[in-house]
């Protein structure tokens, strides 16, 4: 049984490995661990550390199966629940879809910004577009689908949720995910004037901090 | 006194390619870069640029250019004719192109993209460590218009390569060889046979992001949704209509569809020159 191997390593190619784990957080843990290993040196030669979901793929690795040799002997610590700093996102929630998502979450439409801003989120991956976050952090109770038709332009700044990601557009694109909202300043999301353009890399933890919807 | 060179015709679609941005997966960012870059490195080396110089990649129909100083170009990849003022020239070696003439790079006669490497490559403005666009983030230069003027390097005249250079002819079968993994589980055996017995077909939609194929579908064993994970070139995913595509240079970087195999890198040049129809196998290996 593999219940209690905490990785299972699947080939993908000849240079890269996708690493699957239990759940998010322990996703985040290795990835986290992933991270300090690089930092400290004790890492073999990887070229990309590529969270998902339930996965890290490790791309452009010159041994695949050495790499997948010494995982299987590695520990990987929890993540403590307050490392790193926290990036705050200031949101005014009047999306579209607010009285949708309040329907779903059984509140009223005014209730949902301090609900959605109670949490404290973690970008777990990436995807979909630079800068893109997908962000964990909200209850199971409270993850609603993606509309049944999706919007062909969705502005830079909507905050949006889908599932159990949060998310805000770095750009517009097409989109089918649930707008509850809008950060005013969607510029620092994606700057490629900064040493690292996206603002909400893996492992960042979020806070949504609510606006006055009257400017 | 750098060169610069005005987009005179930028056919179907022309691209600034060059090895592309490494290391920003986990942002979202694909690797994007030369779809066939044997072809590109060859040409650069040819002109005794570096390898990986900035080149332009076109697709089917070439592209029409006109320098405002003499520069040497050597065209690559798929074959097509090349004139300069109208007169034939070579293609695949070193043509000198004198200022304010027009160099045109036909329809291709066989394969997709043609690359054209020009002496001190194209000095477009480099994003993330690469001049190379990047269709499916919009990374980079965008796709050239006509009336556009791209700057170019000053020539480093390192030693070339001899003239005559041998270019692989464009495959009038693709053979894909893959790795089988990461979610080779997740389709049934039946699937896993005709993926390597069948004969597919480059569909029309193929683009930088994707080789998509025509044939019989891939049947899964599991209907679960796959969390997003990663992805990498050569990725062969599955979509539900069970057809499938091949990661390509573009490619998005997390997908949600399973993946059955890898193809080898090396084999994903012969890929960026199959036209549409062109049959697909794929083997392991």
């Amino acid at each position: 049984m593999t219940e209690d191997r905490l990785l299972q390593v699947r080939p993908a190619g000849q240079h890269a490995l996708l690493v699957q784990l239990p759940d998010a957080e322990r996703t985040g843990a290795f990835h986290a661990e992933l991270l300090r290993r690089r930092a400290a040196g004790t890492l073999p030669p990887v070229a990309e550390i590529v969270p998902g979901a339930r996965t890290v793929l490790l791309d452009g690795v010159p041994d695949p199966g050495e790499l997948a040799r010494r995982l299987a002997d590695w520990d990987v610590p929890s993540r403590p629940a307050d490392d790193g700093g926290v990036v705050e996102i200031h949101v005014r929630y009047d999306g579209p879809d607010l009285a949708d998502v309040a329907a779903l979450w059984g509140i009223g439409t005014g209730e949902v910004a301090a609900r959605h801003s109670s949490y404290t989120y973690r970008v777990a991956f990436c995807g979909f577009a630079p800068g893109f976050g997908y962000l964990t952090g909200l209850p199971p109770h409270l993850n609603v689908p993606r509309r049944d038709t999706p919007r062909t332009r969705v502005p830079a700044g909507a905050v949006a949720l889908a599932g159990p990601y949060s998310a805000v557009y770095p750009r517009a694109t097409p989109g089918g995910w649930q707008i509850i909202g809008t950060m005013p300043d969607p510029a620092p999301l994606w700057d490629l004037t900064r040493a690292e353009p996206a603002l909400l890399t893996p492992g960042t933890r979020v806070r949504f901090v609510a606006e006055d919807g009257a400017a | 006194m750098s060169a610069k060179l005005t987009v005179v015709r930028s056919g179907a679609l022309t691209t600034v390619q060059d090895a592309g941005r490494r290391g920003h997966a986990h942002l979202g960012v694909p690797r994007s870069g030369a779809m066939d870059a044997p072809a590109m490195r060859l040409a650069n080396r040819l002109l005794g640029n570096d390898p990986d110089a900035a080149v332009l990649e076109t697709t089917l129909t070439g592209c029409a250019l006109r320098p405002d100083h003499g520069v040497t170009v050597v065209a690559g990849g798929a074959p097509c004719p090349v004139t300069v003022d109208g007169r034939p020239v070579a293609w695949g070696a070193p043509v000198h192109v004198p200022a304010g003439a027009l160099l045109n790079l036909g329809a291709v006669t066989a394969g997709v993209r043609t690359y054209l490497a020009i002496a001190g490559g194209v000095a477009a403005e480099p994003v993330l460590g690469s001049r190379s666009t990047d269709l499916l983030s919009g990374l980079g230069p965008a796709p050239l218009r006509e009336g556009d003027v791209l700057p170019l390097g000053t020539p480093v005249r390192q030693p070339a390569l001899p003239g005559a250079a041998p270019w692989p002819a464009p495959p009038a079968q693709l053979v894909l060889p893959l790795r089988l993994g990461p979610r080779v589980d997740w389709f049934t055996p039946a699937a896993l046979r005709t993926l390597t017995s069948a004969t597919y077909r480059v569909s029309p939609h193929s683009n930088r992001i994707g080789l998509r194929t025509e044939g019989p579908p891939l049947e899964r064993e599991s209907t679960a949704e796959l969390p997003s994970e990663g992805m990498v070139l050569g990725a062969v995913q599955v979509p539900p209509d069970g057809r499938p595509v091949v990661f390509l240079h573009d490619h998005p970087t997390t997908g949600g569809y399973p993946v059955i195999g890898v193809v080898a890198e090396v084999a994903l040049a012969s890929a960026a020159q199959a036209p549409v129809a062109t049959p697909v196998r794929f083997t392991l290996g």
